[in-house]
């Protein structure tokens, strides 16, 4: 659904669509944290969470999104976590908009780490 | 930060941590009297007057992470750079109120930027807030609130990817709008 928000029927359109999706939601308990403190605003973490959410709608995702502020890690913003039942915390570093498509594809849909992005892990 | 738009990104997450349920971003262009006014006010703990004295010192901040906070003092000086001013009006257990004012035609005034990437990125997770966001140029006024649209979407969350995607599209319009209609 593209375009303009016209009346109300747009709105109600666009939540019934959005259900659907809800309904057959694939990685309930997956979530993606983005941080957007002053260090990840500059670096460009705002750019990255608006690929994220685009990336999320096309495959039709519906996962928790979450933002966080400073970690102490800020030469390495912007950073992505992705949290996944059996494999943990992972976190990636630097990440571009373009990183974006193989985190969601590999990572969140298909469980595989995208290995050469990765700068921590907690269990 | 090489727009507005991420500075108020910025603000608006000072005003999430300070635990606000209600954030309200204004921002007046008003070309007549060639002034540009941002202000973000919200309902979170304040902070006391000693604090406030400081928070515009780069060498200040209550994150324990790092020591040095930048994010206001760094608007504070674009603002004096550009024949403006910051002002902080915050009281403690009610809220803060942060205001920029710049000169509109100011050869150093960065770009407003990206409202829509940066409204829609605030709202990620947010369930628990709530945001009003009112937009000025001259006459014409765009205003958004998610009080009346999580109503409207009720029971899908205006936080959904999909949702939010949509909401992006929907700004960037009604702003390119407001300033097309000059």
């Amino acid at each position: 659904m593209t375009g303009k928000l016209k009346n109300l029927d747009d709105l109600r359109r666009l939540r019934d669509e959005t259900k659907r999706v809800m309904e057959d939601r694939m990685a309930s308990e997956t979530k993606i944290i983005v941080g957007m403190g002053t260090c990840g605003i500059a670096a460009g973490a705002r750019e990255v969470m608006t690929a994220i959410l685009e990336e999320l709608d096309k495959r039709q995702l519906s996962v928790n999104v979450l933002q966080t502020g400073c970690i102490g890690m800020c030469q390495n913003e912007p950073l992505v976590d992705i949290v996944r039942p059996e494999q943990g915390r992972i976190t990636y570093g630097r990440v571009t908009p373009q990183d974006v498509p193989r985190i969601v594809g590999q990572h969140v849909v298909n469980g595989q780490i995208v290995e050469d992005l990765v700068i921590g892990r907690t269990d | 930060m090489e727009e507005l738009a991420l500075h108020i990104l910025d603000l608006v997450q000072n005003s999430l941590v300070a635990g606000a349920t209600f954030i309200s971003i204004t921002i007046n262009e008003n070309r007549k009297a060639n002034r540009l006014t941002i202000s973000v006010e919200d309902n979170g703990h304040g902070m006391e007057r000693g604090f406030v004295a400081r928070v515009l010192d780069p060498f200040s901040t209550t994150r324990t992470t790092r020591r040095v906070g930048l994010g206001l003092p760094l608007l504070f000086m674009t603002a004096r750079q550009c024949g403006g001013d910051l002002t902080i009006d915050s009281i403690p257990g009610q809220g803060t109120k942060i205001t920029a004012i710049f000169e509109l035609n100011h050869w150093d005034l960065p770009p407003l930027g990206d409202m829509a990437a940066t409204i829609t990125t605030m709202l990620v997770g947010q369930e628990e807030t709530e945001f009003l966001y009112r937009h000025l140029v001259d006459e014409a006024e765009f205003c958004f609130d998610t009080r009346g649209l999580k109503a409207e979407l009720s029971p899908v969350p205006l936080t959904e990817p999909k949702v939010l995607v949509f909401l992006r599209r929907y700004i960037k319009d009604k702003l390119a709008n407001l300033h097309g209609g000059g």
